[in-house]
């Protein structure tokens, strides 16, 4: 950590903080609901809940919402009117946001920006600041730093958190970040707060496994994987497609109209590529008939398609598949067996 | 920046049943709006969504040539819930079309080379709309020989009969067609048998020649053997592909082959691109 990228936010001062963030911004933080940690759009700067783990949806949601209108419409008499909601840019802060979450984030922008942009997504990304939050006590089933991410990365982020005890770390991870670092209520930090922060990082990393997984997957799957062991991967598996939807970095959607009398709705849904539904075409034909296929498909797109055609990988190692998984199906332990197994 | 997902809207200006099952129908479309001509410039081989507003949209290549900018067609057959919204339309009703999506011939790679153009069954409307692009009193010259042959399970599913008959009569065109099988009392005359058998008995010359291909999966299957036997090399062999799709711009996630998506690498790809994947 550099000093001067680093300043210092006291615990108590955060409520008023957030308060004043509230003021300007749409904020999404991690709240409680019920049993779960959820990150989700507050109200008010006590509904934040600020504690170990990570919430159950991804950052995702704040940028690419599981139901989002394209534009309305209204039909009569074969006769045709498009409403589509004017361009504004939402300005809106994602506080508490994991590293994994953050970074999955880039990966988005990748897709959805580019050489054609989709307006929905970059009109809210561009108003959107990412505030990091450290991960001090990484779970058994994080693997952050196998995918090249890391539980203090500040990839994704505009400001990252380090938690030292009474009082946060800030870290300016972007150019709007350090522009934020520059008023409100900082103070600048001390030798032995950037030390604090620093040890913390390294003991965070040294708690998880720092094996790498993603470059020799990488290279393995050029060579194609035996049929007979993907059929063995998955034969556990359901297709319920939690592990899609948990995904920060899942982002295949459906377009579809939801239609009443006259009126109706062109709105995109997320999908997913272990649905039956997913490829099949309207005169029956499936590329991807079974489970198999479209499990590949999923382990394909994000170790050998994304880092083919966008040099990054479409996994953060965030974990949310393998506990959430209803049969265990643990991902790591599926890329190990690929990475492992013999070219046909 | 535009919005890609929003659709131009389109007039219905006449609906022509093409096969005698009255499963296929070719709609002729006009723009609501003059301006929307200019930006919906494309070429053949490229798409677009067609949007039904309250049933959705389906991908469909473009049957008509950009020569004639204001007549869009687009054949439909039959088969989904979006297709069955459209054949049950009537003229002067509007839908939406989105694009033109994906990369569509390269026709300046094709510009003096000799063309071999493989179709079977309802691919064969992007390879009308290249037939007549390249027919087109101002391009014709800049392209060599053209050779088409098309071919349908029956006679009576043969599209675009009115074109047929008017390219039967050129002498700048070779047109072969072949049915799959004839039934008792059909008037076919021409030919009878599988469209791969027929690349092999006319045997094309290879040289200078580019193959574009577009018809059902089985049919590319079994005619890029015969196309390698006959000396084409796989850069020069060209398949246009069909897959689910439903943004159009590479986004949504469901039509990979492979590392690339059809909508917006392709649907066009050498079978030399092909092979790599």
């Amino acid at each position: 950590m550099i000093r001067e990228e680093v300043r210092i936010l006291r615990k108590e001062r955060l409520e008023a903080f957030l308060r004043d963030l509230l003021r300007d911004y749409r904020v999404f933080a991690p709240v409680r609901k019920g049993e779960l940690l959820l990150l989700d759009r507050i109200d008010s700067a006590t509904d934040v809940a600020l504690v170990d783990g990570k919430t159950k949806n991804s950052a995702k949601e704040a940028l690419f919402p599981q139901r989002e209108r394209i534009f309305a419409y209204r039909a009569e008499e074969g006769k045709v009117e498009v409403q589509v909601a004017p361009r504004t840019e939402e300005k809106q802060i994602l506080f508490g946001v994991r590293p994994c979450d953050a970074r999955g984030l880039l990966l988005l922008d990748a897709v959805f920006g580019g050489d054609c942009p989709d307006p929905y997504y970059v009109d809210k990304r561009a108003g959107t600041l990412v505030f990091g939050m450290a991960c001090v006590n990484p779970s058994p089933s994080c693997f952050c730093l196998s995918m090249g991410g890391g539980p203090c990365s500040a990839d994704g982020s505009d400001l990252l958190l380090v938690d030292l005890g009474d009082r946060y770390a800030v870290e300016a991870a972007s150019v709007r970040g350090r522009a934020f670092l520059q008023e409100g209520p900082f103070e600048n930090a001390g030798v032995e707060e950037l030390a604090q922060a620093e040890e913390i990082g390294k003991e965070a990393a040294s708690s998880m496994d720092p094996a790498s997984i993603g470059e020799a997957l990488e290279k393995r799957l050029e060579r194609p994987v035996d049929d007979l062991l993907w059929a063995g991967l998955t034969e556990s598996c359901l297709g319920c497609g939690v592990c899609t939807y948990l995904c920060p970095t899942c982002h295949c959607f459906d377009i579809c109209d939801e239609a009443a009398s006259t009126t109706g709705e062109r709105i995109r849904i997320w999908d997913s590529c272990q649905f039956p539904l997913f490829t099949r075409e309207a005169s029956g034909y499936d590329p991807r008939p079974s489970g198999k296929e479209r499990f590949r498909q999923r382990i394909m797109h994000k170790f050998s398609y994304l880092p083919k055609g966008r040099n990054m990988t479409g996994c953060v190692g965030c974990g949310r598949c393998v506990t959430e998984c209803p049969v265990n199906l643990d991902i790591r332990e599926v890329l190990k067996k690929i990475s492992q197994a013999e070219a046909r | 920046m535009e919005n890609p997902y929003v659709p131009f809207l389109m007039k219905i200006e006449e609906i022509i049943t093409e096969t005698e099952d009255e499963k296929i129908k070719t709609f002729v479309l006009s723009f609501a709006r003059e301006e929307d001509k200019e930006r919906f410039a494309y070429i053949p081989g490229q798409f677009a969504e067609i949007s039904v507003f309250g049933k959705g949209e389906a991908p469909f290549g473009m049957a008509s040539t950009p020569t004639v900018p204001e007549r869009l067609e687009f054949s439909v057959s039959k088969i989904g819930v979006v297709t069955g919204a459209l054949h049950n339309m009537e003229k002067g009703d509007t839908v939406g079309v989105r694009g033109p999506l994906g990369n569509g011939y390269c026709l300046e790679a094709f510009r003096g080379r000799n063309l071999l153009l493989v179709g079977g069954g309802f691919g064969f409307s992007t390879l009308r709309s290249l037939t007549n692009y390249i027919l087109h009193e101002r391009n014709r010259k800049t392209f060599g020989d053209l050779t088409v042959v098309y071919g349908a399970r029956r006679p009576g599913l043969l599209l675009y009969r009115r074109d047929l008959e008017a390219w039967g009569q050129r002498t700048d065109l070779r047109l072969h067609l072949t049915v799959d099988q004839k039934e008792e009392g059909d008037e076919w005359q021409g030919r009878v048998g599988l469209v791969p058998n027929v690349i092999r008995s006319l045997a094309p010359g290879p040289g200078n020649t580019v193959a574009v291909v577009c018809g059902p999966p089985a049919m590319m299957r079994f005619t890029l053997p015969v196309l390698r036997d006959l000396g084409f090399g796989d850069e020069n062999i060209l398949l246009s592909l069909e897959k689910r799709m439903k943004c159009g711009i590479g986004k949504c996630g469901r039509c990979n082959v492979g590392s690339k998506y059809v909508c917006s690498d392709g649907p066009v790809f050498s079978q030399a691109e092909l092979a790599r994947l």
